[in-house]
């Protein structure tokens, strides 16, 4: 049984400009996985909490914790700053010492549709000096991005369109799928009369086929994984 | 002598110390002239490389810390490595240089030639770029091994 080995995690769209113009989370890891528990048994805590929009972000105090999200109070979400169950701002639990010893969950942050326009941008840059510092001629930009638990496919069109799938490390066919997204980009986008070019793209049929390319090409690679294992 | 490891192109290395520092540049293969000066190109790489490494942590989806490796273009290969003190090795190769094998070969240089030849050496400062001969011969030794048929 293959479980969580081929995945799509999410299509991203960047204009010519370097805006991110279209962004769809395919599948969300498992947020329980990458949660960290920690016991704090007396009062005060060593951590620094930074009220970060509506979330509470470990500043300072912990190495490992540093930039997660406070989630969890003795099995009791945090949502916002505020624990769930009492409406009581978590900071204010946490400066009572009768309350300890008190098991703290943290969270990496999801990206909000800032980071996600700030990654866009910085991956456009990224893209373009990778040409600038090649050691052969007439390089593309970066075409594959490999991290040790993911991957990342750019495809840039003739026209500096940049279509981004992010895939576990095992996937394959992400070239034909690439070329797929475009093809779609050109039938239910640029064709749309109310479409306008470079604009974020909120186009339904779209979307629809965009889903519908990035299941097919999930199960095409599971099938290949499943062939080549059986 | 590592069968899969040879045969390879091998374009060039950069080695940076944790604070940015080139501690060394070498060039093997490489085609195409830069059009920055050297200290410009290397400070463009160093600066690729950091901004690739919180790139990867920001927008990994799993929810480890997650580490650049490598990156592809359609002519050339970028294998990143850093030591845990933050050396930091980028190599420029051809695109049939798998990630384990990359991997095995930054970690020799590290090892067997960067460990030996530099910090080693009492009279090899730190922070300042490597002038030890030894290490360039070693080095240029092992490169040449590598992309013999």
């Amino acid at each position: 049984r293959i479980t969580a080995v081929m995945v799509i995690y999410s299509v991203w769209v960047v204009n010519k400009a370097g805006s991110l113009i279209y962004h769809s989370d395919h599948t969300l890891s498992d947020s329980t996985a990458g949660e960290m528990e920690k016991l704090y048994a007396t009062h005060p805590i060593d951590l620094v909490f930074k009220p970060e929009g509506d979330r509470l972000l470990v500043q300072y105090g912990d190495k490992e914790r540093n930039g997660m999200v406070l989630v969890g109070i003795n099995d009791n979400a945090v949502v916002g700053r505020i624990l769930s169950k009492t409406g009581q701002p978590a900071l204010d639990f946490l400066s009572e010492p009768r309350n300890f010893p008190v098991r703290l969950r943290f969270a990496r942050p999801r990206l909000t549709t800032n980071d996600r326009i700030m990654l866009g941008s910085m991956f456009h840059s990224l893209y373009a000096i990778a040409t600038r510092l090649s050691p052969v001629s007439r390089s593309s930009g970066i075409e594959v991005l490999e991290a040790e638990n993911f991957k990342m496919h750019c495809f840039q069109t003739l026209t500096g369109l940049k279509f981004l799938v992010l895939t576990s490390l095992r996937h394959t066919g992400c070239d034909s799928l690439l070329r797929k997204l475009y093809e779609i980009y050109s039938d239910y986008a640029l064709k749309n009369p109310f479409y306008s070019l470079d604009m974020p793209i909120r186009c339904e049929l779209f979307d629809e086929h965009l889903k519908k390319a990035v299941d097919q090409s999930e199960k095409a690679s599971a099938y290949a994984v499943n062939q080549s294992i059986a | 002598p590592d069968k899969h490891l040879v045969g390879m192109t091998v374009y060039n290395l950069y080695v940076y110390d944790r604070n940015g520092t080139c501690l060394y540049y070498g060039e093997w293969k490489r085609t195409r002239p830069s059009h920055l000066s050297r200290e410009e190109e290397n400070k463009l790489m160093y600066g690729m490389m950091s901004s690739l490494k919180s790139f990867v942590v920001k927008i990994s989806p799993t929810e480890s810390k997650d580490k650049f490796v490598s990156y592809r273009t359609n002519s050339y290969k970028l294998n990143f490595y850093e030591t845990a003190t933050g050396v930091k090795f980028v190599l420029a190769t051809d695109l049939n240089v798998g990630n384990p094998s990359a991997r095995d070969i930054l970690h020799k240089i590290y090892t067997q030639i960067y460990i030996e030849c530099v910090v080693k050496n009492p009279l090899c400062p730190h922070g300042q770029p490597i002038s030890s001969d030894l290490f360039k011969s070693k080095l240029d030794a092992f490169m040449r091994s590598l992309t013999i048929f």
